[in-house]
C-alpha cells in the first residue's frame, strides 16, 4: 500500500495559467446521470457487502429499481428542457437489462461512460488480470449498444484499486487508440482538469465530478432537504462562476434516477438548472467535451506549469 | 489478500428485463394513462401506521428501525412509540374528519389485542384496515424458517381478521422487510395486494406461487418517519416537501394520467403537539382541492385494476 496514490504533483490554486472555455465560458457546466443497476442478490465480496439486510434487501433493491421505471424519464425530460445533454455513468449491464433507457438516451446525444457492469459488482478483491476484464467488458459493451468510444471512468460503487486509472487507460487505448479511456471521474482533489500521471505515459485527465454536489451524498449522507440541496447547487455554482473570470472552473453535479427524481425533490433541482443555464457565459457540455478540450488545449502548458513550480518549490527545500 | 474467484466476473441474469422473475420490466411513462373516478388528477391514499414496538425487542434479523435503541428496558423508546397510540392517532383522527380524509390504517395484530378501545374506534369508523403483519419485532427476513413465517402470517391475519371483523386483504410487512417466501406466503392467505415494494408510482402485478398479487406503491420518500426521525427535517420540512410532491406530480398527471400521492404517517412521529399542525396544513390543502380524490388503498387498487 502506497502512502500517496501518485496521480498527481500539487498544484495549489492560484497563480495557474489561465484556462479559457469555448466562447469565453467561464463554467463548463456538466450534469453526470448515473444510471445504475443493482442486483437483488448478488455475489458475496469479502470487502463490501452489497445490502444491508438478509436477501431480499428490498428498501435498497426497490429504491434504485424506482429510478429505472420511473425516475429516468422525470430526469431526462428535465435535462432536455434545459438544453443539457447528460454524460451518463453506467452500469453497462443496464444495457441488456433495460435498453429502451440507453435508446432514449442515444436518441438525445448523450455521452456514455463506464461505472463497470453492476454497481454491485465492486472491484474490491479483483486481481489485475479480472479487473482489467471487467474493464474491457465495460467499454465494449457501451460501443456494442451505443456505438460510442467510452472516454471516461467512474468506478463501480467507487471501489477501486490501486490500478483502477492505468488499466481503464490501458484497456481504452487497445480497443480504440487514443480515442477511448482518457478522462477519470475517480478523483476529487480540484475545482479545474488537472494531468494524470499513468505507467503507460498515456495523455489522461481528471475531470471534477463533484461528490459534493451528488444527490446521493446530498440525501442519503448528510441527509439535506431538497431546498436546502437546491441552494447548495446554486451556492456552489455562483463561486465558480465568479472565480471562472480568473481562470475557466468545472462544475458537475452527479445525480441519480433514484434520488432527485423523486416528486418533492425535482423541483428543487430545476430551479438550480434553470439558474445557471440561465447565465450568459456557461459552457453547458460533457464530460468527455470538457475532457477532449482540456488535453487538446491545455494540458501541456499545465503540465509544464506543474513542472516549473515543482522544480522551483523542491529546490528551496 | 484476499482475492475473488473468476465466479464474480459471471453474470447470470444479464438479459433483458428484472434480474428475478417476481414481475416485469416496464417504465411508468409506456403504460397505458390512468383516469381516477371524476376525473380527479391525484389518488390521495393517506396509510396510518398503526404499531406495537415490544418492549422486550430481539431484534432478530436486525432491530426494526423505529424500535428499541438502548438496553433492556428502554422506557424512552416503548412509551414514545406508544404515546401515539394513547394520543397522537386521536389528534389524526380528529384531523382527518375536519378535512374529509378517507385514511387507511396499516395495524399491528398485536396492537389491536392490546388496544380494544382503539380497536373498536377504527372499526366504527369503517376505514379500511390492513395488517402489518404481528408487531413490530417480528420481522419476515430472508434465511426465515418457512414454517415460521407461515405461522407468522396466519397468526397475524386470523387475529386481525377476528378482532376487526374485516376481510383484510392488503399487508405491509414490518420495515417494509420481507424473505423469499412472504409473497407467496400472504398470497396463500387471502392477500391481494402489498405495499413492500416501493419501486413504482403505479400498482403493477407481482407474480408468487399462489397466482398475482398487486404491488401498491407505497413510497418510502415521503414517510414521516423517515423524513422526520432518520432524514431529521422539521416537520415543516415534511410539509414543504409532501406539497413539492403533490404539485409536481399533479402537473404530470395532466399529460400523463392519474398518479397516486401515497402519505405512510405514524401518530407517535405526527402526532406530536408540535408537528400536528403540518399534516394539518397539509390535509387542508389536500382534502379541498377539486384535482384530488381522497381514497382507500383497495378503492385505488380496484379502480386501477378495471383499467387493466
Amino acid at each position: 500500500m502506497k502512502e500517496d496514490p501518485g496521480y498527481y504533483e500539487y498544484w495549489p490554486y492560484e497563480n495557474r495559467p489561465k484556462i479559457e472555455w469555448p466562447n469565453g465560458a467561464k463554467v463548463a457546466f456538466w450534469v453526470a446521470p448515473n444510471i445504475e443497476f443493482y442486483e437483488l442478490n448478488p455475489p458475496d465480496n469479502p470487502f463490501r457487502k452489497p445490502w444491508p439486510q438478509p436477501n431480499p434487501a428490498l428498501p435498497g433493491y426497490t429504491s434504485r429499481d424506482w429510478g429505472n421505471r420511473v425516475g429516468h424519464m422525470r430526469q431526462m425530460q428535465l435535462l432536455e428542457k434545459y438544453g443539457i445533454r447528460g454524460s451518463i455513468s453506467l452500469s453497462t449491464a443496464l444495457c441488456d437489462h433495460h435498453p429502451e433507457i440507453i435508446e432514449s438516451c442515444k436518441e438525445r446525444q448523450w455521452e456514455f461512460f463506464s461505472h463497470g457492469i453492476y454497481n454491485t459488482r465492486y472491484t474490491y478483491g479483483m486481481t489485475e488480470a479480472q479487473e482489467r476484464e471487467m474493464i474491457k467488458d465495460s467499454i465494449e459493451s457501451i460501443y456494442k449498444h451505443t456505438g460510442q468510444k467510452c472516454a471516461g471512468y467512474l468506478a463501480p460503487a467507487l471501489s477501486h484499486s490501486e490500478n483502477t486509472l492505468d488499466l481503464f487507460a490501458e484497456v481504452g487505448t487497445e480497443l480504440f487508440g487514443d480515442e477511448a479511456g482518457f478522462y477519470s471521474c475517480d478523483l476529487f482533489h480540484d475545482d479545474q482538469p488537472t494531468p494524470i500521471n499513468l505507467r503507460s505515459g498515456k495523455r489522461f485527465a481528471s475531470i471534477p465530478y463533484s461528490l459534493e454536489m451528488n444527490d446521493t451524498i446530498a440525501y442519503l449522507v448528510q441527509k439535506t432537504t431538497p431546498r436546502r440541496y437546491g441552494k447548495e447547487l446554486k451556492d456552489n455554482f455562483d463561486r465558480l462562476y465568479t472565480e471562472g473570470s480568473e481562470s475557466g472552473t468545472i462544475m458537475c453535479i452527479p445525480t441519480h434516477n433514484y434520488q432527485v427524481s423523486n416528486a418533492h425533490r425535482i423541483k428543487a433541482y430545476e430551479e438550480a438548472l434553470e439558474y445557471i443555464t440561465g447565465h450568459s457565459d456557461v459552457w453547458v457540455t460533457t464530460g468527455k467535451e470538457i475532457a477532449q478540450y482540456f488535453l487538446d488545449h491545455y494540458y501541456d502548458l499545465v503540465k509544464e506549469d506543474i513542472k516549473t513550480k515543482k522544480k522551483k518549490y523542491d529546490n528551496i527545500r | 489478500m484476499t482475492t475473488l474467484g473468476n465466479d464474480y466476473l459471471q453474470y447470470s441474469k444479464r438479459s433483458y428485463g428484472m434480474d428475478h422473475d417476481r414481475y416485469e420490466w416496464s417504465m411508468l411513462q409506456n403504460r397505458k394513462a390512468i383516469t381516477w373516478p371524476k376525473g380527479k388528477k391525484i389518488a390521495l391514499w393517506v396509510n396510518v401506521g398503526l404499531q406495537f414496538f415490544p418492549l422486550n425487542q430481539k431484534g432478530i434479523p436486525f432491530k426494526v428501525p423505529g424500535g428499541m435503541t438502548k438496553p433492556y428496558p428502554d422506557l424512552r423508546h416503548f412509551s414514545l412509540r406508544d404515546y401515539g397510540n394513547r394520543v397522537g392517532i386521536y389528534r389524526l383522527l380528529k384531523a382527518f374528519d375536519t378535512f374529509n380524509i378517507t385514511p387507511t390504517f396499516a395495524m399491528n395484530t398485536r396492537l389491536a389485542e392490546r388496544t380494544p378501545y382503539l380497536t373498536a374506534t377504527i372499526k366504527e369508523r369503517n376505514n379500511e384496515i390492513i395488517c402489518h403483519g404481528y408487531d413490530m419485532d417480528k420481522l419476515h427476513y430472508g434465511g426465515q424458517n418457512i414454517e415460521e413465517e407461515k405461522d407468522l402470517v396466519k397468526r397475524a391475519l386470523d387475529g386481525l381478521r377476528k378482532l376487526t371483523e374485516q376481510e383484510i386483504k392488503g399487508w405491509v410487512s414490518p420495515a417494509k422487510n420481507e424473505s423469499e417466501n412472504t409473497p407467496d406466503i400472504l398470497a396463500a392467505n387471502g392477500i391481494t395486494y402489498f405495499c413492500d415494494w416501493a419501486n413504482d408510482d403505479l400498482p403493477y402485478n407481482f407474480k408468487t406461487s399462489k397466482g398475482d398479487l398487486s404491488a401498491m406503491p407505497l413510497t418510502t420518500e415521503l414517510d414521516d418517519y423517515y423524513i422526520i426521525l432518520n432524514n431529521l427535517h422539521s416537520a415543516e420540512s415534511w410539509a414543504e416537501q409532501v406539497d413539492d410532491a403533490f404539485e409536481f406530480l399533479l402537473h404530470e398527471s395532466k399529460t400523463s394520467g392519474g398518479r397516486i400521492l401515497s402519505l405512510n404517517i405514524h401518530p407517535w412521529v405526527l402526532g406530536q403537539p408540535h408537528r400536528i399542525q403540518y399534516l394539518e396544513k397539509v390535509l387542508d390543502k389536500l382534502g379541498s382541492h377539486e384535482e384530488v380524490w381522497s381514497a382507500s388503498a383497495s378503492e385505488i387498487l380496484s379502480t386501477w385494476k378495471t383499467q387493466q
